[in-house]
């Protein structure tokens, strides 16, 4: 088990260092930084001291190095709005972004998995057929549009709910965090709600095509036998075998989750780094961009990496394969 | 969908063979019949928007910006009636629809086919050459998986620029390899097949076995993932649109017309936003039914 453990260490490095290859190569070699760096109406000889001070006077391979020494050091350089760290920028934002993803993940957890067992276990109930087809809706809705609609049915015609922003935050772990005021609570919740909607029916989905596949099984027939409570096959049997599935799309999709926060933070103005980062390409932003883009890939291959070691741990039959 | 159900029906007429009985499969669900039919109406829509929309609503002459803002069913000072209510240029929002979803439509169909012909070429390739290079396009196929679309087509755009053109070309970048993985995957099981050994047997070129053998008989899931792709598109053109890296606010387009709503559905003028909203999930609902459908009728699992 552990050197199959430290082979996909090594996979996930390597993953890093070719991603960093793709970002330099797209940012610094198609998109020519020259022309977002210096203003168009400098001289010759502020364009040639620009272009020495960034290095990019320098053979291609010579700016990779020295772009990956800024990366070591989590030095992506100064964002040429702000003018502050790239990264700095990034990280101040990433509470908001992360308290937004947990809150959604949470809401298609408590909503989806309960839908989709009840939708499995009765499946010709016209109840269930409800489900299955409001399913079908939330994948189909533009995510976008709904947090639109949201807006317009709970702060405009209602007045329930505020509109954009966090609301009143307070600090906890190093980060400023809404939820832990009741106003902050109430900025979270269409937010989050918006977010959670195309993952509550995945979860739903993916409940119920477990169930189904659970059901027939020798086990459940054994348990039913053996006279065991409905209550009791479903809490211990079902729900049990259901986890395994389950557990690993909530940590994928963890991480979608938060690529997809860019659309909801936009129209409910949540400062996170989704937010920042469409400013940031609408801005020219390079280095808030190429920041963003490293966390991203960071983020995806610790999570990949955390999931396929739980995975390696949970369930012996990938052990196995591994081994052979 | 529409060009490869033509031509399924003229076969179906001649012979009755394995497409008159998809064909007659994909109808028996009230559901993709629906889907179809509406999928007709709109592509039908889109394609006569010049011919049948009221107004122009890209050529800014047509616009008068008094009639800005003008609540759903109301007259326009030449008798023009705004069935839908106009934006804030005066622009009719019914003619913004039917122009937006030209580009919607187009900007699906195009990246679903351009990235099903490359992956697909990818995948056939590296199954039937395997060694070196299929690993090396397969690693690259996982790397590109492990990432959301979105985050993808966002990589592309800061790298891209802005623009409905490079938002195709993110969206190709971004999908060609689920198609390539899973044809690979078809591919491997199909060339173990009798058919392809008796191809080599009898001596025929590589590229015939390939093109002429083995790709047919991996085109199934290839017309599946196809069609769930083109809604897909659809949806995050639009998305992209909204956040403003798609297209411009001169140009066509469902995404960018919502946007321009999003800032007068605070004052409660909600048809800018909600009626191209709306058309957009007609039709993604559309291609979604259609597609379920065809999944489950090409399932060699699921045929009776």
């Amino acid at each position: 088990m552990v050197t199959s453990i430290i082979r996909r260490l090594f996979q996930a490095l390597f993953v890093i260092l070719a991603m960093t290859v793709i970002v330099f190569i797209g940012v610094s070699v198609i998109g020519n930084p020259v022309d977002i760096l210096i203003n168009p109406d400098a001289n010759q000889v502020e364009r040639a001291r620009v272009i020495a001070h960034y290095g990019l006077d320098e053979p291609l391979w010579k700016q990779y190095f020295i772009f990956l020494r800024g990366l070591a050091q989590g030095d992506f350089g100064d964002s040429f709005v702000y003018g502050r760290p790239a990264l700095g920028l990034i990280l101040e934002r990433l509470p908001a972004t992360l308290e937004l993803a947990i809150a959604a993940l949470g809401i298609a957890i408590v909503i989806g998995l309960p839908l989709g067992l009840y939708a499995g276990l009765y499946p010709s109930r016209i109840s269930s057929r409800i489900i299955m087809t409001g399913s079908i809706l939330g994948f189909s809705l533009p995510t976008f549009w709904v947090g639109l609609m949201l807006i317009m049915i709970f702060s405009v015609e209602l007045g329930w709910l505020p509109t954009n922003g966090r609301g009143p935050t307070l600090e906890f772990l190093g980060g400023q965090w809404s939820f832990l005021t009741s106003d902050g609570l109430r900025h979270l919740l269409l937010p989050a709600f918006n977010l959670a909607l195309f993952k509550t029916s995945l979860i739903l989905r993916l409940t119920r095509a477990g169930v189904q596949e659970v059901l027939p099984q020798d086990y459940i027939k054994f348990a039913r036998a053996k006279g065991l409570r409905e209550r009791r096959i479903i809490a211990v049997h079902v729900l049990k075998n259901l986890m395994i599935p389950v557990v690993t799309i909530v940590g994928l999709e963890f991480g979608s989750l938060i690529a997809f926060s860019v659309v909801t933070e936009s129209i409910f103005a949540w400062p996170g780094m989704g937010k920042l980062i469409i400013d940031s390409i609408n801005l020219l932003d390079r280095p808030v961009i190429v920041a963003y883009l490293m966390m991203m890939v960071l983020l995806f291959v610790v999570l990949n990496f955390v999931i396929d070691t739980c995975y390696t741990i949970l369930d012996p039959r990938v052990r196995l394969d591994s081994k052979a | 969908m529409t060009v490869s159900n033509a031509g399924n029906e003229t076969i179906a007429k001649s012979e009755p063979s394995g497409s008159s009985r998809v064909i007659k499969d994909f109808f028996r669900s009230p559901g993709a019949a629906i889907g179809f039919a509406v999928l007709i109406i709109i592509c039908g829509l889109a394609i006569l928007a010049p011919w049948i929309s009221p107004q122009n609503p890209y050529d800014l002459m047509q616009l008068d910006i008094m009639d800005g803002r003008l609540a759903p069913g109301s007259e326009s000072m030449k008798g023009l009636v705004y069935h839908l209510g106009t934006d804030s240029q005066g622009r009719d929002i019914l003619s913004g629809i039917l122009y937006g979803l030209r580009t919607s439509l187009t900007v699906g169909v195009v990246s679903a086919i351009a990235a099903a012909l490359i992956g697909t070429s990818a995948g056939l390739f590296a199954a039937y050459t395997r060694g070196r290079i299929e690993t090396g396009l397969m690693r690259l196929v996982d790397l590109q998986l492990s990432f959301p679309t979105i985050l993808m087509a966002l990589m592309m755009l800061a790298v891209l620029g802005k623009g409905v053109t490079n938002v195709v070309i993110a969206l190709i970048i971004a999908e060609w390899a689920t198609y390539a993985r899973t044809v690979r995957a078809t591919a491997l099981v199909e060339r173990e097949k009798e058919y392809i050994e008796a191809a080599r047997m009898l001596r025929l070129p590589g590229w015939r076995i390939l093109l002429r053998h083995l790709l047919p008989n991996c085109l199934a899931p290839v017309i599946v993932i196809a069609t769930m792709q083109v809604a897909r598109a659809i949806g995050l053109e639009a998305t992209l649109s909204f956040l403003g890296l798609g297209a411009s606010v001169t140009e066509p387009s469902l995404g960018m017309l919502i946007s321009t709503g999003y800032q007068y559905l605070l004052t409660g003028l909600y048809w800018i936003s909600f009626f191209p909203g709306v058309a957009l999930l007609i039709t993604i609902v559309a291609i979604n039914l259609v597609g379920d459908r065809v999944r489950d009728v090409l399932n060699p699992r699921n045929a009776s």
